[in-house]
Protein backbone atom coordinates (compact mmCIF):
# COMPACT_ATOMS: atom_id res chain seq x y z
CA UNK A 1 0.00 0.00 0.00
CA UNK A 2 1.37 3.71 -0.90
CA UNK A 3 1.12 6.26 1.99
CA UNK A 4 -1.26 8.46 2.60
CA UNK A 5 -2.68 10.88 4.77
CA UNK A 6 -5.22 11.06 6.41
CA UNK A 7 -8.19 13.47 7.94
CA UNK A 8 -11.83 13.20 8.95
CA UNK A 9 -14.00 15.76 7.36
CA UNK A 10 -16.98 17.19 9.79
CA UNK A 11 -19.77 17.44 7.26
CA UNK A 12 -20.24 17.03 3.29
CA UNK A 13 -19.35 20.21 2.23
CA UNK A 14 -16.39 20.05 4.56
CA UNK A 15 -15.69 16.36 2.86
CA UNK A 16 -16.43 18.19 -1.11
CA UNK A 17 -13.90 21.47 -0.18
CA UNK A 18 -10.98 19.16 1.74
CA UNK A 19 -11.35 16.88 -1.88
CA UNK A 20 -11.30 19.95 -4.01
CA UNK A 21 -8.25 20.92 -2.27
CA UNK A 22 -6.11 17.95 -2.79
CA UNK A 23 -5.78 16.10 -6.01
CA UNK A 24 -5.14 12.77 -5.10
CA UNK A 25 -7.49 12.31 -2.66
CA UNK A 26 -10.14 9.85 -2.06
CA UNK A 27 -13.01 9.56 0.49
CA UNK A 28 -13.15 6.63 2.61
CA UNK A 29 -16.24 5.18 4.51
CA UNK A 30 -16.27 1.86 5.58
CA UNK A 31 -13.44 1.24 3.36
CA UNK A 32 -14.20 -2.36 2.64
CA UNK A 33 -14.08 -2.03 -1.64
CA UNK A 34 -11.06 1.00 -1.49
CA UNK A 35 -8.67 -0.70 1.23
CA UNK A 36 -8.85 -4.11 -0.70
CA UNK A 37 -8.24 -2.00 -3.82
CA UNK A 38 -5.26 -0.46 -1.81
CA UNK A 39 -3.56 -3.55 -0.85
CA UNK A 40 -3.35 -4.48 -4.21
CA UNK A 41 -1.76 -1.17 -5.22
CA UNK A 42 -5.06 -0.95 -7.89
CA UNK A 43 -6.12 2.02 -6.08
CA UNK A 44 -3.22 4.54 -4.41
CA UNK A 45 -5.00 7.66 -3.25
CA UNK A 46 -1.94 10.55 -1.51
CA UNK A 47 -4.77 11.80 1.05
CA UNK A 48 -7.52 9.69 2.86
CA UNK A 49 -10.69 12.08 3.82
CA UNK A 50 -12.42 10.30 6.55
CA UNK A 51 -16.55 10.50 5.80
CA UNK A 52 -17.87 8.67 8.32
CA UNK A 53 -18.56 11.74 10.81
CA UNK A 54 -20.58 13.56 8.73
CA UNK A 55 -23.68 14.09 10.46
CA UNK A 56 -25.58 11.79 7.75
CA UNK A 57 -25.95 8.37 9.70
CA UNK A 58 -29.96 8.87 9.60
CA UNK A 59 -33.01 7.00 7.93
CA UNK A 60 -35.27 9.85 7.66
CA UNK A 61 -39.29 9.89 6.90
CA UNK A 62 -39.92 12.16 3.69
CA UNK A 63 -43.29 14.81 3.31
CA UNK A 64 -43.87 12.49 0.29
CA UNK A 65 -44.15 9.16 1.90
CA UNK A 66 -40.48 7.88 0.90
CA UNK A 67 -37.17 7.62 2.84
CA UNK A 68 -34.24 9.74 2.63
CA UNK A 69 -31.26 7.27 3.54
CA UNK A 70 -27.87 9.24 4.86
CA UNK A 71 -24.82 8.60 3.25
CA UNK A 72 -22.97 7.11 6.30
CA UNK A 73 -25.96 4.45 6.88
CA UNK A 74 -24.69 0.99 6.93
CA UNK A 75 -25.67 -1.75 4.49
CA UNK A 76 -26.79 -3.79 7.69
CA UNK A 77 -28.96 -0.80 9.37
CA UNK A 78 -30.45 -0.16 5.95
CA UNK A 79 -31.34 -3.84 5.26
CA UNK A 80 -33.20 -4.04 9.06
CA UNK A 81 -34.50 -1.03 9.37
CA UNK A 82 -38.40 -1.85 9.49
CA UNK A 83 -39.16 0.67 7.33
CA UNK A 84 -37.21 -0.73 4.74
CA UNK A 85 -38.44 -4.09 5.31
CA UNK A 86 -42.00 -3.17 5.39
CA UNK A 87 -42.28 -1.20 2.32
CA UNK A 88 -39.14 -1.51 -0.15
CA UNK A 89 -38.58 -5.56 0.88
CA UNK A 90 -36.67 -5.73 -2.29
CA UNK A 91 -34.36 -3.39 -1.18
CA UNK A 92 -33.86 -5.04 2.35
CA UNK A 93 -33.70 -8.38 -0.17
CA UNK A 94 -30.84 -6.70 -2.34
CA UNK A 95 -28.72 -5.54 0.59
CA UNK A 96 -28.93 -8.65 2.71
CA UNK A 97 -27.82 -10.84 -0.52
CA UNK A 98 -24.51 -9.32 -0.65
CA UNK A 99 -21.20 -9.54 1.03
CA UNK A 100 -21.07 -10.55 4.42
CA UNK A 101 -22.64 -9.88 7.81
CA UNK A 102 -19.09 -8.57 8.81
CA UNK A 103 -18.92 -5.86 5.61
CA UNK A 104 -22.55 -5.55 5.70
CA UNK A 105 -21.59 -3.70 9.30
CA UNK A 106 -19.19 -1.30 7.88
CA UNK A 107 -20.48 -0.93 3.86
CA UNK A 108 -22.22 2.39 3.39
CA UNK A 109 -25.11 3.32 1.63
CA UNK A 110 -23.00 6.00 -0.38
CA UNK A 111 -19.77 3.76 -0.26
CA UNK A 112 -21.66 0.93 -1.74
CA UNK A 113 -23.08 3.06 -4.69
CA UNK A 114 -19.01 3.97 -5.35
CA UNK A 115 -17.85 0.70 -5.35
CA UNK A 116 -15.82 -0.77 -7.99
CA UNK A 117 -15.71 -4.03 -10.54
CA UNK A 118 -14.79 -6.83 -9.43
CA UNK A 119 -13.49 -7.60 -12.65
CA UNK A 120 -11.00 -10.77 -12.61
CA UNK A 121 -8.23 -8.08 -14.49
CA UNK A 122 -8.80 -4.57 -12.76
CA UNK A 123 -7.92 -6.15 -10.00
CA UNK A 124 -4.37 -7.80 -11.26
CA UNK A 125 -1.99 -5.18 -12.04
CA UNK A 126 0.16 -7.15 -14.60
CA UNK A 127 -2.53 -7.44 -17.23
CA UNK A 128 -4.05 -4.59 -19.08
CA UNK A 129 -7.17 -2.55 -18.14
CA UNK A 130 -8.71 0.48 -19.49
CA UNK A 131 -10.24 0.76 -16.53
CA UNK A 132 -7.40 0.86 -14.01
CA UNK A 133 -4.23 2.11 -16.76
CA UNK A 134 -6.62 3.66 -19.85
CA UNK A 135 -4.95 2.78 -23.10
CA UNK A 136 -3.60 0.14 -21.81
CA UNK A 137 -6.51 -2.24 -23.21
CA UNK A 138 -8.68 -4.93 -22.09
CA UNK A 139 -7.81 -8.47 -20.68
CA UNK A 140 -11.38 -9.41 -20.18
CA UNK A 141 -12.23 -9.03 -23.71
CA UNK A 142 -10.53 -11.97 -24.61
CA UNK A 143 -10.10 -13.63 -21.52
CA UNK A 144 -11.77 -15.33 -19.02
CA UNK A 145 -15.18 -13.32 -18.55
CA UNK A 146 -17.43 -15.60 -16.93
CA UNK A 147 -19.09 -12.21 -14.31
CA UNK A 148 -18.71 -10.03 -17.03
CA UNK A 149 -20.72 -7.86 -19.18
CA UNK A 150 -23.31 -9.05 -21.77
CA UNK A 151 -25.35 -5.46 -21.71
CA UNK A 152 -23.89 -1.95 -22.69
CA UNK A 153 -20.11 -3.06 -23.02
CA UNK A 154 -17.97 -0.88 -25.09
CA UNK A 155 -14.47 -2.48 -26.95
CA UNK A 156 -12.50 -0.82 -24.08
CA UNK A 157 -14.19 -2.46 -20.74
CA UNK A 158 -16.46 -4.96 -20.53
CA UNK A 159 -17.10 -4.74 -16.69
CA UNK A 160 -20.35 -4.91 -14.76
CA UNK A 161 -20.38 -2.42 -11.92
CA UNK A 162 -21.04 -5.15 -8.47
CA UNK A 163 -23.59 -3.74 -6.21
CA UNK A 164 -26.72 -5.73 -5.09
CA UNK A 165 -28.21 -2.69 -3.72
CA UNK A 166 -27.92 -0.48 -6.50
CA UNK A 167 -30.17 -2.89 -8.71
CA UNK A 168 -33.35 -2.74 -6.01
CA UNK A 169 -32.59 1.43 -6.07
CA UNK A 170 -32.81 1.79 -10.00
CA UNK A 171 -36.03 -0.18 -9.62
CA UNK A 172 -36.85 1.87 -6.92
CA UNK A 173 -36.04 5.17 -8.92
CA UNK A 174 -34.23 6.43 -6.08
CA UNK A 175 -32.41 9.48 -6.04
CA UNK A 176 -28.73 10.50 -5.17
CA UNK A 177 -28.18 14.00 -3.20
CA UNK A 178 -24.92 15.13 -3.39
CA UNK A 179 -22.78 18.23 -2.37
CA UNK A 180 -20.53 20.47 -4.16
CA UNK A 181 -16.92 21.80 -2.64
CA UNK A 182 -18.61 25.56 -2.82
CA UNK A 183 -21.77 24.21 -1.06
CA UNK A 184 -24.48 23.79 -3.84
CA UNK A 185 -26.42 20.59 -4.59
CA UNK A 186 -27.60 18.30 -7.27
CA UNK A 187 -30.41 15.25 -7.16
CA UNK A 188 -29.42 12.78 -9.46
CA UNK A 189 -31.65 10.01 -10.67
CA UNK A 190 -30.22 7.13 -10.02
CA UNK A 191 -30.25 5.89 -13.85
CA UNK A 192 -28.27 8.99 -14.57
CA UNK A 193 -25.46 8.62 -11.45
CA UNK A 194 -23.46 5.55 -13.09
CA UNK A 195 -22.04 5.75 -16.85
CA UNK A 196 -21.48 2.96 -19.53
CA UNK A 197 -18.18 2.63 -20.46
CA UNK A 198 -17.69 3.86 -23.36
CA UNK A 199 -14.14 5.59 -24.18
CA UNK A 200 -13.87 6.09 -20.87
CA UNK A 201 -14.14 3.03 -18.46
CA UNK A 202 -12.41 5.19 -15.57
CA UNK A 203 -14.87 7.18 -15.45
CA UNK A 204 -17.97 5.33 -13.37
CA UNK A 205 -20.34 8.06 -12.43
CA UNK A 206 -21.11 11.85 -13.25
CA UNK A 207 -20.08 13.19 -10.12
CA UNK A 208 -17.71 16.05 -10.93
CA UNK A 209 -14.80 16.52 -9.05
CA UNK A 210 -15.00 16.62 -5.39
CA UNK A 211 -18.39 16.20 -5.39
CA UNK A 212 -19.69 13.98 -2.36
CA UNK A 213 -22.70 11.70 -1.51
CA UNK A 214 -25.26 13.15 0.76
CA UNK A 215 -28.29 10.83 0.74
CA UNK A 216 -30.24 8.70 -1.27
CA UNK A 217 -34.05 9.40 -1.32
CA UNK A 218 -36.69 6.67 -2.08
CA UNK A 219 -39.82 7.29 -3.53
CA UNK A 220 -42.96 6.28 -2.06
CA UNK A 221 -43.10 2.79 -2.46
CA UNK A 222 -44.29 1.61 -5.52
CA UNK A 223 -47.60 -0.97 -5.65
CA UNK A 224 -46.93 -4.24 -6.07
CA UNK A 225 -45.37 -7.64 -4.79
CA UNK A 226 -41.22 -6.52 -4.54
CA UNK A 227 -38.71 -9.65 -5.22
CA UNK A 228 -35.27 -9.75 -5.30
CA UNK A 229 -33.13 -12.65 -6.84
CA UNK A 230 -29.44 -12.79 -7.10
CA UNK A 231 -28.39 -15.94 -9.06
CA UNK A 232 -24.98 -16.58 -8.10
CA UNK A 233 -22.10 -18.93 -7.95
CA UNK A 234 -22.83 -20.35 -4.40
CA UNK A 235 -25.54 -19.63 -1.57
CA UNK A 236 -24.20 -17.06 -0.13
CA UNK A 237 -21.34 -13.98 -0.20
CA UNK A 238 -20.82 -14.13 -3.68
CA UNK A 239 -21.64 -11.45 -6.90
CA UNK A 240 -24.37 -11.74 -8.65
CA UNK A 241 -24.13 -13.68 -12.15
CA UNK A 242 -27.52 -12.52 -12.90
CA UNK A 243 -29.81 -10.65 -10.17
CA UNK A 244 -33.28 -9.01 -10.60
CA UNK A 245 -35.01 -6.58 -8.96
CA UNK A 246 -38.45 -6.51 -9.64
CA UNK A 247 -41.87 -4.70 -8.99
CA UNK A 248 -44.42 -6.31 -10.17
CA UNK A 249 -48.87 -5.12 -10.12
CA UNK A 250 -51.01 -8.21 -11.16
CA UNK A 251 -53.93 -8.98 -10.47
CA UNK A 252 -53.76 -12.60 -10.99
CA UNK A 253 -54.50 -13.26 -14.50
CA UNK A 254 -52.66 -10.14 -16.09
CA UNK A 255 -49.82 -7.40 -15.38
CA UNK A 256 -50.90 -4.18 -14.26
CA UNK A 257 -46.93 -2.71 -14.30
CA UNK A 258 -43.80 -4.21 -13.94
CA UNK A 259 -40.56 -2.34 -12.86
CA UNK A 260 -37.36 -4.82 -13.85
CA UNK A 261 -33.88 -3.94 -12.89
CA UNK A 262 -30.92 -6.11 -13.65
CA UNK A 263 -27.31 -6.69 -12.17
CA UNK A 264 -24.55 -8.35 -13.28
CA UNK A 265 -24.93 -7.69 -17.17
CA UNK A 266 -23.46 -4.04 -17.54
CA UNK A 267 -21.40 -1.36 -16.08
CA UNK A 268 -24.59 0.17 -14.18
CA UNK A 269 -28.06 -1.49 -12.78
CA UNK A 270 -30.18 -1.83 -16.15
CA UNK A 271 -33.36 -1.20 -17.11
CA UNK A 272 -35.58 -1.38 -20.41
CA UNK A 273 -38.47 0.70 -20.53
CA UNK A 274 -39.33 -0.92 -23.44
CA UNK A 275 -39.51 -4.46 -22.06
CA UNK A 276 -41.86 -2.57 -18.89
CA UNK A 277 -44.44 -1.28 -21.47
CA UNK A 278 -44.43 -4.67 -23.34
CA UNK A 279 -45.81 -6.23 -19.57
CA UNK A 280 -47.92 -3.05 -18.67
CA UNK A 281 -51.77 -4.81 -19.05
CA UNK A 282 -50.14 -7.94 -20.25
CA UNK A 283 -51.41 -11.66 -19.70
CA UNK A 284 -49.11 -13.15 -16.84
CA UNK A 285 -48.46 -16.08 -19.06
CA UNK A 286 -44.74 -17.38 -20.39
CA UNK A 287 -45.43 -15.87 -23.88
CA UNK A 288 -45.39 -12.05 -22.25
CA UNK A 289 -42.62 -12.74 -20.24
CA UNK A 290 -40.32 -14.26 -23.13
CA UNK A 291 -41.19 -11.22 -25.02
CA UNK A 292 -40.24 -9.02 -22.26
CA UNK A 293 -36.79 -10.68 -22.31
CA UNK A 294 -36.52 -10.07 -25.88
CA UNK A 295 -36.58 -6.58 -25.42
CA UNK A 296 -34.48 -6.22 -21.94
CA UNK A 297 -31.68 -8.46 -23.82
CA UNK A 298 -31.56 -6.42 -27.58
CA UNK A 299 -28.08 -6.12 -27.66
CA UNK A 300 -26.69 -8.33 -25.77
CA UNK A 301 -23.68 -9.82 -26.81
CA UNK A 302 -21.42 -12.75 -24.83
CA UNK A 303 -17.92 -12.76 -24.62
CA UNK A 304 -17.48 -16.62 -24.76
CA UNK A 305 -17.42 -17.76 -21.13
CA UNK A 306 -20.27 -15.11 -19.85
CA UNK A 307 -22.25 -16.47 -22.81
CA UNK A 308 -24.62 -17.98 -20.23
CA UNK A 309 -25.33 -14.90 -18.81
CA UNK A 310 -27.86 -14.44 -21.52
CA UNK A 311 -30.33 -17.11 -21.56
CA UNK A 312 -29.64 -16.97 -17.68
CA UNK A 313 -31.36 -13.65 -17.78
CA UNK A 314 -34.06 -14.61 -20.06
CA UNK A 315 -34.98 -17.58 -17.35
CA UNK A 316 -34.53 -15.62 -14.05
CA UNK A 317 -37.15 -13.15 -15.19
CA UNK A 318 -39.25 -15.74 -16.42
CA UNK A 319 -39.09 -17.05 -12.68
CA UNK A 320 -39.32 -14.28 -11.09
CA UNK A 321 -42.90 -12.90 -12.90
CA UNK A 322 -43.62 -16.39 -12.20
CA UNK A 323 -42.94 -15.94 -8.35
CA UNK A 324 -44.69 -12.37 -8.27
CA UNK A 325 -47.98 -13.73 -10.09
CA UNK A 326 -48.28 -17.17 -8.54
CA UNK A 327 -46.46 -16.37 -5.29
CA UNK B 1 -16.01 6.06 -1.89
CA UNK B 2 -14.66 7.72 -4.96
CA UNK B 3 -13.76 11.43 -5.32
CA UNK B 4 -16.37 11.88 -8.53
CA UNK B 5 -14.38 11.81 -11.32
CA UNK B 6 -11.12 13.11 -10.09
CA UNK B 7 -10.70 9.77 -8.46
CA UNK B 8 -10.85 8.27 -12.18
CA UNK B 9 -7.85 10.91 -13.35
CA UNK B 10 -5.86 9.92 -10.25
CA UNK B 11 -5.37 6.38 -10.96
CA UNK B 12 -4.32 7.65 -14.44
CA UNK B 13 -1.47 9.01 -13.30
CA UNK B 14 0.06 5.38 -12.87
CA UNK B 15 0.50 6.27 -9.08
CA UNK B 16 0.48 2.63 -7.50
CA UNK B 17 0.16 0.69 -10.49
CA UNK B 18 2.47 -2.25 -10.81
CA UNK B 19 3.77 -1.33 -14.13
CA UNK B 20 7.29 -0.48 -13.00
CA UNK B 21 7.14 2.93 -13.58
CA UNK B 22 9.44 4.92 -11.53
CA UNK B 23 7.50 7.06 -8.92
CA UNK B 24 8.81 9.28 -5.90
CA UNK B 25 7.12 6.84 -2.35
CA UNK B 26 5.81 9.50 -0.05
CA UNK B 27 7.03 9.01 3.26
CA UNK B 28 4.80 7.16 5.44
CA UNK B 29 2.60 9.51 7.35
CA UNK B 30 2.89 8.83 11.26
CA UNK B 31 -0.39 9.71 13.11
CA UNK B 32 -1.44 9.41 16.76
CA UNK B 33 -4.12 7.13 17.61
CA UNK B 34 -5.81 5.99 20.78
CA UNK B 35 -7.50 2.44 20.67
CA UNK B 36 -9.71 1.15 23.55
CA UNK B 37 -8.83 -2.67 23.56
CA UNK B 38 -10.63 -4.85 25.55
CA UNK B 39 -11.01 -2.14 28.13
CA UNK B 40 -7.78 -0.75 27.73
CA UNK B 41 -6.52 2.13 26.60
CA UNK B 42 -3.68 2.32 24.26
CA UNK B 43 -1.43 5.59 23.15
CA UNK B 44 0.22 4.68 19.63
CA UNK B 45 1.42 6.55 17.01
CA UNK B 46 1.09 4.73 13.30
CA UNK B 47 1.22 4.94 10.18
CA UNK B 48 -1.58 5.56 8.82
CA UNK B 49 -1.49 2.86 6.54
CA UNK B 50 -1.91 0.46 9.93
CA UNK B 51 -4.72 -1.94 9.58
CA UNK B 52 -6.75 -2.29 12.65
CA UNK B 53 -5.63 -6.22 12.38
CA UNK B 54 -1.80 -4.99 12.18
CA UNK B 55 -2.46 -2.60 15.25
CA UNK B 56 -3.86 -5.55 17.52
CA UNK B 57 -1.16 -7.95 16.32
CA UNK B 58 2.12 -6.35 15.52
CA UNK B 59 1.53 -3.03 18.14
CA UNK B 60 -0.52 -4.55 20.97
CA UNK B 61 1.10 -8.52 20.78
CA UNK B 62 -3.16 -9.31 20.69
CA UNK B 63 -2.20 -12.51 18.19
CA UNK B 64 -5.34 -14.02 18.07
CA UNK B 65 -6.95 -12.09 15.67
CA UNK B 66 -5.74 -13.97 12.94
CA UNK B 67 -4.56 -12.57 9.50
CA UNK B 68 -6.15 -15.11 6.80
CA UNK B 69 -6.62 -13.75 3.18
CA UNK B 70 -6.16 -9.85 4.61
CA UNK B 71 -8.83 -9.08 2.00
CA UNK B 72 -11.94 -9.58 3.89
CA UNK B 73 -12.52 -12.72 2.64
CA UNK B 74 -11.86 -15.73 5.07
CA UNK B 75 -13.34 -13.50 8.55
CA UNK B 76 -10.50 -15.38 10.25
CA UNK B 77 -9.58 -11.07 11.59
CA UNK B 78 -13.20 -10.71 12.77
CA UNK B 79 -13.65 -8.33 16.10
CA UNK B 80 -16.35 -6.34 18.00
CA UNK B 81 -16.26 -2.91 17.16
CA UNK B 82 -18.77 -1.15 19.56
CA UNK B 83 -20.21 -4.36 19.82
CA UNK B 84 -20.41 -5.20 15.86
CA UNK B 85 -18.60 -7.82 14.14
CA UNK B 86 -16.13 -6.40 11.17
CA UNK B 87 -13.22 -7.21 9.25
CA UNK B 88 -10.89 -5.60 11.35
CA UNK B 89 -8.27 -6.61 7.92
CA UNK B 90 -10.39 -4.09 6.37
CA UNK B 91 -10.34 -0.75 7.69
CA UNK B 92 -7.66 1.46 9.14
CA UNK B 93 -6.58 1.89 13.22
CA UNK B 94 -6.69 5.23 12.87
CA UNK B 95 -10.22 5.39 11.87
CA UNK B 96 -11.12 3.77 15.36
CA UNK B 97 -9.95 6.66 18.33
CA UNK B 98 -13.21 6.62 19.24
CA UNK B 99 -14.75 2.89 19.49
CA UNK B 100 -14.94 0.06 22.23
CA UNK B 101 -13.17 -2.96 20.51
CA UNK B 102 -13.48 -6.31 21.76
CA UNK B 103 -10.92 -8.97 20.60
CA UNK B 104 -11.49 -12.96 21.13
CA UNK B 105 -8.61 -11.96 24.11
CA UNK B 106 -11.28 -9.76 25.17
CA UNK B 107 -14.34 -12.38 25.54
CA UNK B 108 -13.11 -14.65 27.72
CA UNK B 109 -10.39 -16.34 29.78
CA UNK B 110 -8.74 -19.80 30.07
CA UNK B 111 -10.68 -19.96 33.67
CA UNK B 112 -13.92 -17.91 32.54
CA UNK B 113 -14.92 -18.83 28.93
CA UNK B 114 -17.05 -17.43 27.37
CA UNK B 115 -20.44 -19.18 26.64
CA UNK B 116 -19.46 -19.05 22.58
CA UNK B 117 -16.13 -20.13 23.59
CA UNK B 118 -17.11 -22.97 25.51
CA UNK B 119 -19.72 -24.02 23.57
CA UNK B 120 -17.00 -24.51 20.40
CA UNK B 121 -15.10 -26.51 22.91
CA UNK B 122 -18.34 -28.91 23.95
CA UNK B 123 -19.37 -29.16 19.76
CA UNK B 124 -15.23 -29.87 18.84
CA UNK B 125 -16.21 -26.54 16.34
CA UNK B 126 -12.75 -26.69 14.78
CA UNK B 127 -9.71 -28.55 13.65
CA UNK B 128 -6.76 -26.57 13.35
CA UNK B 129 -8.22 -23.71 15.25
CA UNK B 130 -6.84 -20.93 12.72
CA UNK B 131 -10.58 -19.21 11.56
CA UNK B 132 -11.66 -19.99 15.52
CA UNK B 133 -10.94 -16.59 17.20
CA UNK B 134 -13.13 -14.84 14.18
CA UNK B 135 -15.57 -17.78 13.89
CA UNK B 136 -16.43 -16.91 17.79
CA UNK B 137 -15.88 -13.01 17.75
CA UNK B 138 -18.38 -13.30 14.15
CA UNK B 139 -20.72 -15.59 16.38
CA UNK B 140 -21.34 -13.50 18.98
CA UNK B 141 -21.86 -10.39 16.76
CA UNK B 142 -24.53 -12.37 14.89
CA UNK B 143 -26.52 -14.00 18.37
CA UNK B 144 -26.54 -9.81 18.84
CA UNK B 145 -27.83 -9.11 15.43
CA UNK B 146 -30.58 -11.82 15.57
CA UNK B 147 -31.66 -10.49 18.72
CA UNK B 148 -32.26 -6.81 17.48
CA UNK B 149 -34.70 -8.51 15.17
CA UNK B 150 -32.26 -7.82 11.43
CA UNK B 151 -33.40 -10.18 9.08
CA UNK B 152 -30.82 -12.33 6.54
CA UNK B 153 -31.53 -13.24 3.28
CA UNK B 154 -33.01 -16.23 4.02
CA UNK B 155 -35.79 -15.30 6.43
CA UNK B 156 -38.99 -16.09 4.96
CA UNK B 157 -40.98 -13.05 6.19
CA UNK B 158 -39.07 -9.65 6.66
CA UNK B 159 -41.23 -8.43 8.75
CA UNK B 160 -40.94 -10.80 11.39
CA UNK B 161 -37.88 -11.28 13.92
CA UNK B 162 -36.25 -14.31 12.70
CA UNK B 163 -35.63 -17.90 14.45
CA UNK B 164 -32.40 -18.92 14.18
CA UNK B 165 -32.06 -22.57 12.69
CA UNK B 166 -29.14 -24.24 10.88
CA UNK B 167 -30.18 -22.79 7.84
CA UNK B 168 -29.54 -19.07 9.02
CA UNK B 169 -27.04 -19.71 11.23
CA UNK B 170 -25.11 -20.67 7.37
CA UNK B 171 -26.03 -18.11 5.96
CA UNK B 172 -25.26 -15.65 8.45
CA UNK B 173 -22.13 -17.15 9.08
CA UNK B 174 -21.09 -17.11 5.57
CA UNK B 175 -18.11 -14.68 6.57
CA UNK B 176 -16.20 -17.13 8.09
CA UNK B 177 -14.56 -19.65 6.21
CA UNK B 178 -13.45 -23.02 7.80
CA UNK B 179 -10.83 -24.87 5.65
CA UNK B 180 -10.88 -27.99 8.08
CA UNK B 181 -14.74 -27.84 6.68
CA UNK B 182 -15.85 -28.05 10.95
CA UNK B 183 -19.29 -26.27 10.11
CA UNK B 184 -21.79 -28.54 11.34
CA UNK B 185 -20.15 -28.59 14.62
CA UNK B 186 -19.56 -24.81 14.73
CA UNK B 187 -23.70 -24.55 13.65
CA UNK B 188 -24.10 -26.53 16.53
CA UNK B 189 -21.87 -24.70 19.23
CA UNK B 190 -23.60 -21.37 18.15
CA UNK B 191 -27.28 -23.14 18.26
CA UNK B 192 -26.56 -24.03 22.14
CA UNK B 193 -24.94 -20.44 22.65
CA UNK B 194 -27.83 -18.82 21.37
CA UNK B 195 -30.47 -20.64 24.10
Amino acid sequence: MKAFTYERATSAKDAAAKAAAHGGAKFIAGGTNLLDLMKLDVEAPTHLIDVNHLGLDKIEDTPEGGLRIGTQVRNSDLAADLRVRQRYGVLSRALLSGASGQLRNKATTGGNLLQRTRCYYFYDTTKPCNKREPGSGCAAIDGYNRILGVLGTSPKCIATHPSDMAVAMRALDAVVETVSPDGGTRAIPIADFHRLPGATPQIETNLRHGEVIASVILPPPPSGVQIYRKVRDRASYAFALVSVAAVVDHDGGRIRSARLAFGGLAHKPWRVPEAERALTDAPAIAASYNAAADLVLQGARGYGSNDFKIPLTRRTLAGVLAQAVEG
Amino acid sequence: MAVGVGAASLVTTGQGSAQGKAEAPSPPSMTPVRLSVNGQVHDLTLDSRTTLLDALREHLRLTGSKKGCDHGQCGACTVLVNGRRINSCLTLAVMHPDDQIVTIEGLGEPDHLHPMQAAFLEHDGFQCGYCTPGQICSAVGMLGEAKAGWPSVVTADLAQSPRLDDHEISERMSGNICRCAAYPNIRAAILQAAG
